[in-house]
């Protein structure tokens, strides 16, 4: 469980990149077959099973999925509602996939917004997604501490009239490290969380407790330290009003002193990315 | 303005089953046709305003119904006023004002009684093409309403039956011989105009017309030759054929809101509109009837043209029928209960102008409001302490956007310390953002509203520091108390004038207002420490902004008073009032910070 980026192993990230495009490309693959009338349960399992076909054999989380307002955690109490219900898809309705499969060792975790058809707000929050995406690069390359970075992203929200969502996550996370995983024949999973992935995040959390850091990345004192050189997925998540919108993709944290080097989203590929791409090309 | 003076009036006489009837037409003949029938006691004049604001979009036609204005009685009265002898003059005009093209209809009162009848028979199919009903039900689905209710008497339906029981007082009087039309003739006819003004609070002017007193009299038939023969015996086939628009008055005397509970069965398109208003809103709200009708005109001509039904895009938000359409103002909308309060109100479809210091979030606060359902929304960049601004805020707004009809003077700033390290300058910053920007506030857009005379509603956000002493806010306390008593006196004296004034008082919300709060007697850094404090403990607390946008669309819509909302804020003013000495002892406390 050494640290992934120190010893410069590109072919590492190689990996890391290889399973965020897999579980990108489920996303995708599994949005296109979304149509009114599918439920949340049925799009989780669609995920999981096209992962499956790719040789995914073990998890970070199962995938989930969330249509309508639930899209915005509305009226979320306890982590048990993050499950898949059998809430069905309306045209119009937005709704995100989230997955984080395990593959030949490398974990990914992505989040995918998207909506049945036409919805101009859920358009808007997507759009607003983009600077969210820059600050977060922009503080981690001047080596704010976590907790401020956080701060700076709820109030960025709030002054785009918007809720905190990832705020409802356990422990209020907006981010977590991810690393390799050894592979088991047998990884069990507890509350849909893959207990290997569980055992490096404990284990982490327990070095990082005797060295001041956390590898969870949260609003609250434990998280009061700059970014810790390693694999982070960062997951800013908007609400507005029964509508909500994340992405979540690799944050690479290095420890080297260029500070492009220091900090770099794993891939600039991805379909949220390219979407604010062609926004810019249309405008 | 009377209805022959306004330009462009024109008017025919149309013959039909053997008597005339007397019909005007205003607007211009190629646009789509609206057709406005009257009540009882009525003539056509009782659309006039109406009539010359739908006027400037649409081919406007209103004729006088037999026996009443212009328009001759038949012989012999008795008989002679049943639905189907309505429906045919309907159809005699219809076919006269716009023999190829549907019409859009609307109708008060026994106008619309009758228009239930036309929007539910079969031979007036293709004839019409909408329909705004106020004030006046069908009689078929009144007929059902009672049968429904006297079958399976449950408490609540009979405490219906007997409230609409008691409102029907009058049609009771009417089925007695000769009485009404000696009363009519006599001292009522004379009284009559006094009487709509001082209980319905209509406006004088060149209505009621002097054909009154007959048109009172022949109208008595309409009761006696329908209502017990329809509530007997209902037809079963009342289902309207055309989108509905239904406009319900929520202070109408005469009629309770609980008999359209069930019209959705009747109807398959409804649009539900309420206003707070009585019986007769085409001359006491004529400006909210005219846009309401033109916008439902405007989508049902759309949806003919391009030959689909008309598209659901009606606001879902709580409060949707009452705040469709209007225009709202509120100050302070670039963040916490303004925004959330602004964002409420375009949920319920109406119209916003989002007013803040701040220009860059006023506008993102109205862009957002345009996605979430307002049809309409402005951003604009106004300090409220400063006076001049808000007067050309004012005329800008009536100019461009028309006159409020909800103002939210929201706009405040925090305050803390203890009063001796209060300065002057201080105390003035407060005063005049916090209580100077209310006043500036309900004093122009309030008086645009007393001067237009068709009601609105003015929402002060007090604090519920307003009765809640405390030596960490004496500034900003005060400034809350002086809203407070301002909103209940601005309250007693614009009722006569159906404005409804509400102070809110929020309690412990998280908004930004921590942030930028001024802690008086701290240097920089102790100040910046105070804020995080605040910031936090606010955080803790965690009351939403938007719950308190919800109790302000309540407290508009249920004309409330003072609405404590938080918990605290609701124990405190419980305690405000049984035990005042606990308040003060927790003002002596030494907040946490």
């Amino acid at each position: 469980m050494a640290s992934p980026v120190k010893d410069g192993l590109p072919q590492e990230l190689q990996g890391f990149r290889e399973v965020q495009r897999l579980a990108y490309a489920c996303a995708e693959a599994v949005a296109a077959r979304l149509e009114p009338g599918v439920t949340e349960r049925e799009a989780a399992r669609m995920q999981r099973e096209w992962l499956r076909e790719r040789g995914v054999r073990d998890w970070f989380h199962l995938p989930f999925a969330w249509f309508g307002d639930r899209t915005a955690f509305a009226g979320f109490k306890v982590p048990l509602q993050f499950f898949p219900t059998n809430r069905k898809l309306e045209p119009g309705m937005p709704f995100i996939l989230d997955m984080a499969p395990v593959h030949k060792g490398f974990t990914a975790d992505i989040g995918y917004s998207g909506c049945l058809g036409l919805n101009p707000l859920h358009d808007k929050l997507l759009t607003d997604l983009e600077v969210h995406r820059a600050l977060i690069l922009d503080e981690v390359r001047e080596r704010r501490s976590l907790r401020e970075i956080y701060e700076d992203v709820e109030r960025l929200m709030i002054r785009q009239g918007y809720a905190n969502r990832h705020r409802a996550y356990p422990f209020g996370v907006i981010a977590h490290k991810v690393d390799r995983v050894a592979q088991r024949r047998w990884s069990p999973r507890l509350f849909g969380f893959g207990t290997q992935s569980l055992k490096g995040l404990v284990s982490d959390a327990v070095h990082g407790h005797r060295d001041g850091w956390s590898p969870l990345w949260s609003p609250y004192r434990f998280s009061d330290h700059p970014p810790q050189p390693g694999l982070w997925a960062v997951e800013p998540h908007l609400g507005f009003r029964g509508t909500g919108a994340k992405f979540e993709e690799i944050l690479v944290v290095t420890d080297s002193k260029d500070p492009e080097q220091s900090a770099f989203w794993l891939d600039d590929d991805l379909p949220h990315v390219r979407r604010w791409a062609e926004e810019r090309v249309a405008a | 303005m009377s209805l022959q003076d306004v330009p462009g009036f024109r008017e025919r006489r149309v013959r039909t089953g053997g008597i005339e009837l007397c019909v005007a037409e205003l607007g211009d003949e190629t646009r789509p046709t609206v057709v406005l029938v009257h009540g009882y006691p009525d003539s056509k004049e009782v659309w006039t305003q109406v009539a010359v604001q739908l006027a400037e979009q649409w081919h406007v036609v209103l004729y006088d119904v037999r026996g009443h204005g212009r328009s001759t009685a038949p012989e012999p009265l008795r008989g002679g006023f049943t639905l189907e002898k309505l429906t045919d003059d309907f159809l005699a005009v219809v076919d006269a004002v716009s023999p190829d093209r549907p019409v859009h209809l609307v109708g008060h009162d026994w106008g619309s009684v009758q228009s239930w009848e036309f929007v539910t028979v079969m031979r007036t199919e293709g004839r019409i093409a909408s329909f705004t009903s106020m004030s006046g039900p069908s009689l078929d689905h009144f007929g059902h309403w009672i049968k429904q209710r006297m079958t399976r008497p449950t408490p609540r339906r009979v405490g219906q039956l007997l409230g609409q029981g008691a409102k029907s007082w009058y049609v009771y009087m009417l089925h007695t011989p000769v009485l009404p039309e000696l009363a009519w003739r006599g001292p009522l006819g004379k009284q009559w105009p006094r009487i709509l003004q001082r209980m319905e609070k209509v406006p004088a002017g060149d209505y009621p017309t002097p054909s009154l007193p007959n048109d009172a009299a022949h109208g008595a038939w309409l009761y006696r030759d329908n209502v017990r023969a329809r509530l007997r015996r209902p037809r079963a086939d009342a289902y309207a054929h055309v989108p509905v628009q239904l406009i319900t008055p929520t202070g109408d005397i005469f009629l309770s809101e609980k008999l359209y509970d069930q019209l959705e069965v009747w109807v398959p398109h409804l649009v539900r509109r309420s206003l707070p208003a009585k019986h007769w809103v085409p001359r006491t709200r004529p400006d909210q009837l005219a846009s309401w009708i033109s916008e439902f005109v405007a989508a049902n001509e759309s949806a003919l043209e391009d030959g689909r039904p008309v598209p659901d895009t009606a606001p879902t938000g709580a409060y949707a029928d009452r705040f469709g359409g209007q225009l709202v103002l509120v100050t302070g909308a670039a963040g916490g209960i303004g925004r959330a309060t602004a964002f409420a109100f375009a949920e319920a479809g109406a119209r916003v102008v989002a007013v803040d210091r701040d220009a860059e979030g006023a506008a993102r606060t109205a862009e957002m409001a345009r996605l979430i359902g307002s049809p309409a929304a402005w951003g604009e960049a106004v300090d409220v302490s400063d006076e001049q601004a808000m007067e050309k805020l004012a005329a800008k707004v009536a100019a461009e956007y028309g006159i409020v009809d909800v103002l939210v003077n929201n706009a405040g700033i925090g305050l803390s310390g203890s009063f001796l390290e209060t300065t002057s300058e201080d105390w003035k910053n407060v005063l005049d953002v916090n209580l100077w920007g209310v006043i500036h506030g309900c004093r122009i857009f309030g008086g645009q509203m007393a001067e237009r005379g068709q009601g609105g509603h003015i929402v002060n956000t007090a604090s519920a520091a307003a009765y809640q002493p405390s030596r960490a806010l004496p500034a900003y306390s005060t400034s809350k108390a002086a809203v407070l008593m301002l909103s209940e006196c601005l309250r007693a004296e614009l009722a006569e004038r159906s404005i409804g004034v509400s102070a809110i008082c929020p309690g412990i919300v998280n908004t930004n207002i921590t942030a930028t709060t001024h802690f008086a007697g701290a240097d920089a850094d102790e100040e910046s420490r105070l804020r995080k404090r605040t910031s936090r403990l606010y955080g803790l607390r965690n009351y939403p902004p938007e719950k308190v946008a919800d109790a302000i669309l309540e407290a508009v819509a249920h004309n409330r008073a003072v609405v404590p909302v938080t918990p605290e804020a609701r124990a405190s003013r419980f305690l405000s009032r049984l035990s005042p000495g606990a308040l003060r002892g927790i003002a002596r406390l030494k907040p946490p910070l």
